[in-house]
């Protein structure tokens, strides 16, 4: 279960950020910002060519004591931060990547809805029922 | 002034136009205000209704009573209907429809129209979302609301909504909205409003006169009633339209409904539950919309050119997206017409200000599915609850998913059907003819005479019972139900008639069944006894000589079918439970014929096991065998049986430990038996020994409880003694355990002592 889970634009602003204990968003933020160079990182492309299949699922980004953070990037260069706990030991790989397929998927959702600008935050009501879904049922 | 006859619609209607008017319920309503809003919505022009007012002697007694208001509606459906303004006329036009008003909603409602008018938008403002909320007020005020269709001088009220297309000052004219929504109509609103509070449709032209202008001036053409008007007037979000609020509203005065409106009221009226229904002319208002954005009704609209088209609801982009999410079923990004009219149906309840949904509801659910354009759709959806007029409307095009709306419907039907008929094995032909020839022998053997109440029965089944009994009686499986019965029936009367209770029960359950499932199972009469205590099974025996089993014999499994004899006796297994009802039927019968075994002799030393053990266990294993075949054979309902004669049998010899042998032996012999059963002629000996192994089973289950009772204090006492034994050799060990620890202490520290010592010694 994710702890946070964010969603960043192509020009590395948020378009969504949510996370289970409200009272310490910020450091959820923080902790999303600074993913944000490893994710830069890991697409910069080892000198392949942009068009090759790029893996769309980062993986582990960087572990902290307390959490982990997982990323994945789509093609347009649209980022999604998920960060758990990490005494959530339970969770696999795989787990977090079904995690990020659904987000792509209700992300894809947004987007073809016309009156969604790109760009804009995302307030789509299915969207937020999808994340919360993912999220923490704790507290 | 004059008298003033009114028809019953039309006193109906003008005294809740009164009402509405009569905010201060003084029964009196001034010339101003309310009054004048409404004449003024009867769209004459100003000099009439001065007419008009003087006529009724308005101006003359300086407000409007009850009977001058009412002349003065009279007077205006005189006016809007062409007619000269005669006082005379008032009584002698007959069929006078009634006047029509459009009215502006709430005043609150002007006013924020009048905020939110843009100069150049004069006319109606959205308007108020058709209502749906009338709808409900329609019905609750059918009555009220000019039934009769008048001519509706005002665009014919079949064109629903005005065509979002059109620019502002073409806008929406009629105000049949509420027509169309009273049909379509969300009974959310549960107008508490006495007086048919019909949202305004139009904003209320208390303001420019241009806008009367504008509203007469349009009036007769466009045949657009605005429901929605997606113009660029304010958005509708400000308009909530609450139609309890609009109570006070005295100047709503509904709009004068056109000829659809009776029908739509009656529509709405008539078991309306859904509010989000989509009425006919609501679909097909959607449906032209549809066509001028996308000729192609099996076409997609795109998502752009519908946002546009949305955009001019005025309703916010949050709540559009929300639309969209909620009506793009497919996530394509387009929408079909189904789509479409879905998401125009959100729009529209959106600006009447009902809330939008979480999810779709189910008759804006697209019905999709191709799977068949004419049906598909709603018909069988009534079940799951779709709206019905889609169907009428067009076929499903989507091409997209798979209604789910349709396949339920099929599945349903498909799931009632197979939930009829339940696969049960019929073999009816052997047992029939086994069923024949035991009809012989029971012919023969005068026994029909018990079971003439089986007569009762169709005959056919209870035939079949009784030539199952009759087969049996050569000495069928001691298993059936009916052998055991059948072949007793024709020793003796009792077990005829228990014999014959079980066939009428058998009896009775392949009548029902008769089509479906194969001949009822063996009647277990005793079904019930095995089951119960083995002092049921006594009363039962006792009674089964009385004649005609109480009906708490009859303990068929309901689930089971009567099966034919030799299914009976060849499946063991699944009919194990028929089985044992020969078993018990077998032991009902048998208590009779115990006396004649000798192996009840054991039994009656079972209970004297202590003595008799040996003797007990040899008898027992072999009968407990037997019966333990039986109880295999029966199955289930001879567990208990089972579990008894096993303990008892344990309990007997559980000194000698023997257990394990009675059981031994046991299976085999069942097997034997099985397979003897099979056989659709028995051994006779079997019968017999089997009727005798359910009898001395049944017979010692009254003595079980004795023995085992007896049995159960032996080892009840021997435990006891073993705890007892324990616990003073666990007290034992306790000090022995302490001792040595006293001990060992004592070693320790002579050891210390004597360490301390030797350097000394060493010195």
């Amino acid at each position: 279960m994710a702890v946070c889970i964010a969603v960043i634009a192509k020009e590395n602003y948020p378009l969504y950020i949510r996370s289970v204990p409200t009272q310490g968003e910020l450091k959820f933020h923080y902790t999303v910002h600074t993913s944000l160079d490893v994710v830069e990182e890991k697409i910069s492309g080892v000198g392949k060519a942009l068009a090759d299949q790029r893996e769309l699922y980062l993986g582990l980004l960087y572990p902290t004591e307390d959490y982990k953070v997982y990323g994945y990037v789509t093609n347009s260069k649209v980022k999604f931060v998920i960060v758990v706990d990490s005494s959530n030991t339970s969770l696999r790989d795989n787990e977090i990547r079904s995690m990020f397929r659904k987000l792509h998927n209700s992300f894809t959702d947004v987007m073809c809805n016309p009156f969604y600008n790109p760009g804009d935050t995302i307030q789509s009501k299915a969207f937020d029922s999808i994340v919360s879904t993912m999220m923490v049922q704790a507290c | 002034m004059e008298s003033l006859t009114l028809s019953d619609v039309e006193q109906k209607y003008y005294s809740e136009l009164f009402l509405s008017c009569d905010v201060d319920n003084t029964k009196k309503v001034a010339s101003n205000g309310k009054v004048l809003d409404l004449f003024r919505a009867a769209q004459l022009s100003n000099e009439v209704v001065h007419q008009i007012t003087e006529l009724c002697g308005a101006t003359r007694l300086g407000h409007f009573g009850r009977s001058q208001f009412y002349i003065a509606l009279k007077l205006i459906a005189l006016a809007q209907s062409g007619l000269p303004l005669r006082v005379e006329s008032l009584n002698s036009v007959r069929d006078l429809p009634l006047p029509r008003f459009v009215m502006s909603k709430n005043e609150q409602e002007t006013r924020h129209a009048v905020m939110f008018a843009d100069t150049e938008n004069q006319g109606p403002y959205l308007p108020r979302p058709p209502g749906r909320v009338q709808a409900k007020k329609v019905s609750a005020h059918e009555m009220i609301q000019p039934c009769v269709p008048t001519v509706d001088p005002q665009p014919d009220t079949t064109s629903p909504v005005v065509s979002p297309h059109q620019s502002p000052p073409t806008s929406p004219h009629a105000w049949r909205k509420h027509k169309r929504q009273a049909s379509g109509g969300n009974v959310d609103r549960q107008s508490s409003v006495p007086g048919v509070v019909w949202p305004p449709f139009r904003e209320a032209q208390p303001g420019p006169v241009t806008g009367d202008g504008m509203w007469s001036a349009h009036s007769p053409p466009p045949v657009q009633e605005s429901w929605v008007s997606f113009t660029d007037t304010p958005p509708s979000s400000t308009l909530p339209m609450h139609p309890p609020s609009a109570q006070p509203e005295s100047a709503t005065v509904r709009t004068v409904p056109s000829a659809m409106t009776t029908n739509e009221i009656q529509r709405q009226s008539i078991g309306y539950d859904d509010p989000w229904k989509i009425t006919d002319e609501q679909r097909q208002y959607y449906i032209n919309q549809f066509k001028t954005i996308q000729a192609d009704l099996t076409g997609f609209i795109p998502g752009s050119a519908a946002k546009e088209f949305f955009t001019k609801s005025k309703l916010p982009i949050l709540e559009l997206s929300h639309i969209w999410e909620l009506s793009d079923f497919d996530k394509d990004g387009a929408l079909t017409l189904d789509e479409f009219c879905a998401a125009f149906h959100l729009v529209v309840a959106r600006k009447n200000g009902y809330d939008l949904p979480e999810k779709l509801p189910e008759s804006l659910m697209p019905k999709l599915i191709d799977l068949d354009d004419s049906a598909g759709v709603p018909e069988p959806a009534p079940e799951v609850g779709f709206s019905a007029s889609p169907v009428e409307v067009t076929p499903n095009k989507s091409p997209s998913m798979p209604s789910l709306n349709q396949n339920w419907p099929e599945l349903n039907q498909s799931n009632e059907d197979t939930a009829i008929v339940h696969p049960v094995p019929i073999r009816m032909t052997p047992s029939k003819i086994h069923m024949q020839e035991m009809e012989l022998k029971r012919t023969g053997s005068d026994h029909t005479n018990p079971a003439s109440p089986l007569m009762a029965n169709p005959p056919e089944l209870s035939d079949e019972t009784k030539l199952a009994a009759t087969i049996k009686f050569p000495g069928t499986t001691v298993g059936d139900g009916y052998s055991s019965s059948d072949s007793f029936t024709s020793d003796q009367e009792p077990i005829s008639s228990a014999v014959n209770r079980q066939r009428s029960h058998s009896g009775t359950s392949p009548e029902g069944l008769k089509v479906v499932a194969p001949p009822p199972p063996p009647p277990r009469p005793h079904a019930s006894h095995s089951r119960s205590s083995s002092l049921d099974m006594n009363r039962n025996f006792a009674a089964v000589p009385a004649g005609p089993q109480q009906p708490g014999v009859v303990a068929f499994p309901p689930a089971v079918p009567p099966r034919p004899l030799p299914t009976q006796t060849s499946v063991p297994h699944g009919h194990r439970s028929v089985e044992g009802d020969g078993p018990p039927a077998h032991t009902s019968t048998s208590p009779q014929q115990m006396p004649e075994q000798p192996n009840f002799a054991d039994f009656s030393q079972f209970q004297a096991f202590a003595v008799d053990q040996p003797a007990d266990d040899g008898e027992k294993p072999s009968d407990s065998g037997q019966a333990e075949r039986c109880a295999e054979t029966t199955g289930t309902m001879r567990t208990a049986k089972n579990d008894v004669q096993a303990e008892e049998r344990n309990a007997t010899t559980v000194n000698s430990a023997k257990v394990s042998t009675p059981l031994a032996p046991p299976p085999k012999p069942v097997r034997r038996r099985l397979k003897s059963e099979d056989e659709l002629r028995p051994d006779v000996e079997d019968l017999p020994q089997k009727s005798n192994v359910i009898a001395t089973v049944l017979a010692t289950q009254p003595s079980i409880p004795r023995s085992i009772g007896k049995d159960k204090k032996a080892i009840q006492a021997s435990i006891r003694r073993n705890k007892e034994t324990n616990t003073v050799l666990a007290r034992l060990n306790s000090e022995l355990q302490q001792q040595l620890k006293d001990l060992l202490e004592e070693r320790i520290s002579l050891e210390v002592q004597l360490e301390q010592l030797r350097p000394f010694s060493h010195l």
